[in-house]
């Protein structure tokens, strides 16, 4: 049986200037599927991503987010989109002037979030505790490691519940054992929240614990896709390269 | 050959999409910046009237705003009347209208002086301090992190700032003109004894509910436009750290030159009236 198909882009094109970067872009996500991409860095691959959440307008193309045509809708239409797509920025981005527990509660109080099950309170423990760092709920921004930082961004995109998360690059910066250990979070995750997920990245170790499937990303469309195992043992040495 | 997307064409028809870089260039660029201007001044009013409403924020933007601004305010404001007192003396004692000093001072601090010269403070520090703090808040991605959440920045960064500097720049205008009346009464009785009543009996009595209505209504005009100058600079700020410099920068010179051109627009209509 098929399954659900939570994101459909179709023949997307953006370029800055006379710099084409995605040049006919085809992308389907599957429910419950969490989907690498890999490319040089510059190659588009967070454009794409930004593409998605119409934080970037594309020139061309269309682009399908859990049924509805988010370029085609209006801003009320697309922030209830937003709502149900988490993403998870390269440096967290997050609110440097509010604690972790503001971080955490301005999502739901700006959307006016309502959990059948869990109060406010509750639902930010529960993030924190996904992320492992209930401890730091009353620490600011500036208290945090890079790899904290990370975490707490994390929990701040599962605070709304969504369907999707968009990884940009979420082990960017942080040593090899932090590393694994958000790689293992992205897995966590999806079995906890049930969600699917595209992840950005350039590290491998990465790429091989938290994804199903991987494209690569050259001169502005996909090369290729397959497993990790399939493409690390790939005939052209130019993929094999990425996986060196 | 890029299949040219129905969806798209009608997002732009809207007019959700900023102007491309490419097409601006030196003629256009004002123009281009107007009409971006016009349409973010829209959408933040739009904001302002949209739940959930940020009272914390405002109330934190407007005491922080005007918290800093409040010294540098009122010691301007009293140099400014210390020093008008000082130079006009000599002028009006050679026509023997000494009396009129105090009027003469209030008329041109509250009319003009005040306000003006407030408004250019406001500008260089409130409006340059908004512009980088948010132009900031765009290149470490925490505005796309909130607008990618579905929370409406332009409604909890942008809205509650232009809303704080709108009742704050008031409110400092007043003080600035308190204290520049305070400073021609010391100046004034350098040269003679005047007492307190004496000295503000003369200061009203050249002022009218016409000087009054204009100068306050102007000040509230340069409070939104120092916040919505501000904000817009930042929040259409760039993506590297040397765009928190420039958004400082041009809302300094954008705001200031706002207020001149709404200060000139008022003069206009209240001398046609």
């Amino acid at each position: 049986m098929d399954r659900e198909k939570v994101i459909i882009v179709d023949n997307l094109y953006k370029s800055f200037k006379d710099n084409h970067i995605l040049r006919g872009i085809d992308l389907t996500l599957h429910k419950g599927e969490n989907l690498g991409i890999v490319g040089k860095s510059g190659i588009g691959k967070s454009v794409l991503t930004k593409c998605i959440v119409r934080l970037i307008e594309p020139d061309a193309g269309d682009i399908d987010v859990l049924g509805t045509n988010v370029l085609a809708c209006d801003d009320g239409e697309l922030n209830e989109v937003r709502k149900k797509v988490g993403y998870l920025f390269q440096g967290g981005a997050l609110y440097d002037s509010m604690s972790v527990r503001e971080n955490l509660s301005f999502p739901i109080r700006r959307t006016q979030f309502r959990d059948k099950e869990h109060d406010t309170e509750e639902l930010i423990e529960r993030s924190l505790r996904s992320v492992g760092l209930l401890d730091s709920i009353d620490s600011m921004p500036s208290e945090l490691s890079g790899g904290m930082k990370k975490r707490i961004a994390l929990a701040r995109t599962l605070i709304l519940n969504p369907g999707i998360i968009l990884y940009d690059e979420p082990t960017t910066g942080l040593d090899a054992v932090t590393s694994g250990e958000i790689s293992e979070l992205m897995l966590k995750i999806r079995e906890e929240y049930n969600t699917a997920s595209i992840i950005i990245t350039h590290d491998m170790k990465c790429a091989k614990i938290a994804t199903d499937s991987i494209k690569i990303m050259s001169e502005g469309i996909f090369k290729v896709e397959g497993t990790y195992d399939e493409l690390s043992r790939s005939d052209e040495k130019e993929i094999r390269d990425y996986f060196i | 050959m890029a299949k040219i997307n129905v969806s798209v064409i009608k997002v732009r028809i809207r007019g959700k999409l900023m102007v491309k870089e490419e097409t601006r260039n030196f003629y256009n660029g004002i123009f281009i910046d107007l009409g971006e201007l016009i349409m973010f001044t829209g959408n933040v009013i739009k904001q302002m009237f949209h739940p959930p409403f940020e009272h914390r924020e405002l109330v934190k933007h407007g005491f922080l705003l005007g918290n800093k601004s409040f010294a540098l305010v009122v010691v301007t404001g009293f140099i400014m009347g210390l020093v008008l007192t000082m130079q006009m003396n000599p002028i009006l004692a050679d026509f023997g209208a000494q009396t009129l000093l105090p009027g003469v001072i209030a008329v041109s601090m509250i009319r003009e002086l005040g306000p003006v010269i407030t408004g250019l403070i406001c500008a260089g520090k409130i409006s340059s301090g908004i512009g980088a703090e948010i132009a900031a808040m765009r290149v470490t991605e925490q505005i796309d992190a909130m607008e990618v959440s579905g929370t409406r920045p332009l409604s909890f960064v942008v809205a509650s700032r232009v809303l704080a500097t709108t009742l704050v720049v008031p409110l400092l205008v007043l003080f600035a003109d308190a204290f520049s009346l305070f400073g021609a009464f010391l100046a004034v009785n350098i040269f003679e004894d005047t007492s307190v009543t004496l000295f503000v009996n003369r200061s009203f009595s050249l002022l009218g509910f016409i000087d009054l209505f204009p100068s306050t209504l102007k000040t509230v005009l340069f409070g939104f436009f120092i916040g919505l100058i501000g904000c817009y600079k930042g929040y259409t700020a760039g993506r590297g750290t040397e765009s928190v410099g420039k958004a400082a920068n041009s809302a300094v010179v954008a705001s200031s030159l706002t207020i001149f051109v709404i200060d000139l627009v008022f003069v206009l209509i209240t001398s046609i009236l």
